[in-house]
């Protein structure tokens, strides 16, 4: 059957690599963010790439007045409706606690910009009896740490959204899985100390496309990340407050 | 962050620079950085791709396909992407690149400054010969330019080693290809005059030479020349990659070990030779297969020696092999080729005549034969190829490249502050020549 994805934050590198493999899949392909030109690039090599159809729309966490012409567009679609949500953005800690009025941005970015999306998106899903959403948390979103608290906090209110929103649309033959990258090789990570087991957005991207042929409900990539946070996870709370890691 | 400090080679691994390294995923990002010079995925062997204590930019993220018109077969895309990305992309369309360099990880923008060729070289030309537009910024600016618009800015550009700007995308004229795989005929030859006479000889559209570098005496010279067509045939299917996973003792290629194997890979061919059948991608770029293969000359890295003398010096090239042999310094597979004239820019490698490529592993006695043959290229009126050279001196390049004067005004006129000056420009003063 004829799937439609769209993807919001698509000029980020792993949504890049996730586009790219669903393109080789013949998907049609909306591709959603602030800069409309990387946008017409990238959907100019996903369909050179094989993808079905692929444009390019605005999207913008914090300007609820995009979102309408993109649910439009997935209203016409034929098939089944997706979305992966790559949104994101993770100013450093101590620029938070410099200037307080940075959190907003934080969250609206990372939590409830794509949730109201997805909130408007969830009837239509429902409504065709199936799809996948599969939304980017992190693993700094498993707990909170001093060097990272604010994006952290924003990440676990996703997740949590996420897992409210899986328990939803189930009922409805829809589906939703929360994936927790940990060191992806991007821009984001680029030049900042102290990254180890950086993994290549390509190879997140394939475990995104394994996790969905599987129906997977959250997915640590790479996988060994889930071992490391299970430990963090564990360490007692009179314990951790007084680490730095 | 935008700048990341690091310590770099190039895929000879015996030259290395430290500095900051920028990594733009988008154009913008490009745009906004400090002029600087930029590399893709570091294949050129020397220090072409280093700038040491300064900035540089690394373009492999900046790698979409722009367009493709399946009616005339032109294609463009961004610097970043990989030769061997376009052909996996753009093979099964039956469309394939008009020149394609022995590795698959080489990037276009890299293709384009080093003005690569291939095993069709005698037929084909160079890359940039089929490149008809370059996206080239300069100061935060791009711009398109063709062999129309900006003539010499085009040639200082192809082979340009990127001293007249950043490239940012390009356009390239694919040709139309029949099938997926290269029948190849692989022939043995016993020695130097059979090897060089069947190379004369060959008619076919891809034409390469294997040579056993250790060989002596009545084997020198001996190798298999491979003559591909590419065909409808079948092909077995592709083989998972292998990875060199760290950096092998010194001794991993040692004399005796790469005797043994070019031994090997000589009998491999039975006597009367054969015809096998290969992927386009198996063919065209056959130690792709494994990743990091660079590690095997261990820790202090290797040189490739590459070579073009006219096609009358065939005796200088025989007296060269000698001594390389006589030296027992060869490494596995060194390769021999006929080179037709064709070439894109003013700093272009290729001439015509018979061009050699042959690594050493760097050791002080390797370098210093190294250098003497350079002096026996100059003395023969031939060429070093900058995408592999680390010891070269500037006076040899000078004499070397006719054109080096008239290329280092125009690189002046992009980039009046030196901004583009890699590690290769200012060791052999390419930029004040």
């Amino acid at each position: 059957m004829q799937q439609t994805w769209v993807i919001l934050g698509a000029t980020s590198a792993m949504a890049r690599a996730f586009a790219r493999a669903l393109a080789e899949e013949g998907h049609a392909l909306i591709l959603a963010g602030r800069d409309l030109d990387e946008l017409r690039a990238l959907a100019a090599d996903c369909t050179l790439r094989g993808a079905g159809e692929a444009r390019a729309m605005r999207f913008d966490a914090r300007e609820p007045k995009h979102d309408a012409p993109i649910l439009d567009a997935l209203e016409q679609a034929e098939g089944t409706l997706n979305a992966a949500v790559f949104v994101g953005a993770m100013p450093e800690q101590a620029r938070i606690d410099d200037d307080p009025s940075l959190l907003q941005g934080v969250m609206q970015d990372n939590f409830t910009g794509p949730a109201r999306f997805l909130q408007s998106l969830a009837p239509m899903i429902e409504a065709r009896g199936g799809g996948t959403i599969v939304g980017t948390g992190s693993v700094a979103g498993d707990r909170g740490r001093v060097g990272n608290y604010a994006y952290g906090a924003s990440k676990a209110a996703f997740h949590t959204y996420l897992a409210g929103l899986r328990n939803r649309l189930g009922r409805a033959g829809g589906h939703v899985i929360t994936v927790k990258p940990g060191f992806v090789d991007s821009a984001m990570t680029w030049g900042i100390e102290g990254m180890f087991l950086v993994a290549p957005p390509a190879k997140v991207a394939r475990d995104i496309q394994r996790a969905i042929g599987k129906r997977r409900n959250v997915i640590y990539t790479p996988g060994f990340w889930r071992l490391i946070m299970l430990i963090i996870r564990a360490i007692p709370e009179s314990i951790f407050k007084k680490l730095s890691i | 962050m935008i700048w990341k400090h690091l310590t770099y080679s190039g895929w000879g691994r015996a030259l290395r620079a430290s500095g900051d390294m920028a990594r733009p995923e988008r154009i913008d990002a490009l745009r906004a950085l400090p002029p600087a010079p930029a590399i893709g995925n570091r294949r050129s062997y020397g220090d072409t791709c280093l700038n040491s204590d300064g900035p540089i930019i690394d373009m492999t993220r900046l790698d979409r396909l722009l367009s493709f018109d399946d009616a005339t077969g032109l294609l463009e895309a961004e610097a970043g992407v990989t030769l061997g990305e376009i052909t996996r992309l753009l093979v099964p369309r039956g469309w394939l690149l008009p020149v394609l360099p022995g590795t698959g990880f080489a990037t276009l923008g890299g293709a384009i400054a080093m003005d690569v060729h291939g095993k069709n070289h005698h037929n084909a030309g160079s890359f940039g010969q089929h490149v008809s537009a370059i996206r080239l910024m300069q100061n935060g600016k791009a711009r398109q330019i063709t062999a129309k618009s900006a003539p010499n800015l085009m040639r200082a550009t192809i082979g340009g080693l990127g001293q007249t700007g950043v490239i940012v995308s390009a356009k390239v004229q694919m040709i139309p290809i029949a099938g997926e795989t290269m029948r190849v005929r692989e022939s043995r030859v016993g020695g130097w005059d059979e090897h060089v006479a069947l190379l004369d000889a060959s008619d076919a559209t891809y034409t390469v030479g294997w040579l056993d570098a250790t060989a002596r005496g009545d084997a020198l010279g001996r190798g298999i020349v491979e003559e591909g067509e590419i065909g409808p045939d079948p092909a077995r299917a592709p083989r998972a990659p292998h990875t060199v996973p760290l950096t092998a003792p010194h001794w991993a290629l040692s004399k005796p070990i790469v005797r043994v194997f070019n031994e090997l890979y000589y009998r491999r061919v039975p006597a009367a030779g054969r015809t096998v059948t290969k992927r386009l991608e198996d063919y065209f770029f056959p130690l792709d297969k494994i990743h990091d293969w660079n590690r095997l000359y261990g820790k202090r890295g290797f040189h490739q020696f590459q070579c073009v003398v006219p096609p009358d010096q065939g005796p200088t090239l025989h007296a060269m092999l000698t001594r390389i042999a006589d030296s027992g310094l060869g490494s596995p597979l060194a390769v021999l080729k006929r080179l037709g004239p064709g070439r894109g820019g003013m700093m272009s490698f290729p001439m015509e005549g018979y061009t050699l490529a042959v690594d050493f592993p760097n050791r002080a006695r390797a370098r210093g034969l190294v250098q003497s043959l350079e002096n026996d290229v100059l003395s023969a009126g031939g060429r070093l190829y900058l995408a592999k050279d680390a010891l070269a001196a500037p006076e040899a390049i000078r004499k070397m490249y006719p054109e080096l004067g008239d290329w280092a005004v125009a690189a002046a006129k992009a980039d009046p502050d030196g901004h583009l000056e890699t590690d290769m420009s200012r060791r052999l003063g390419l930029r004040r020549a």
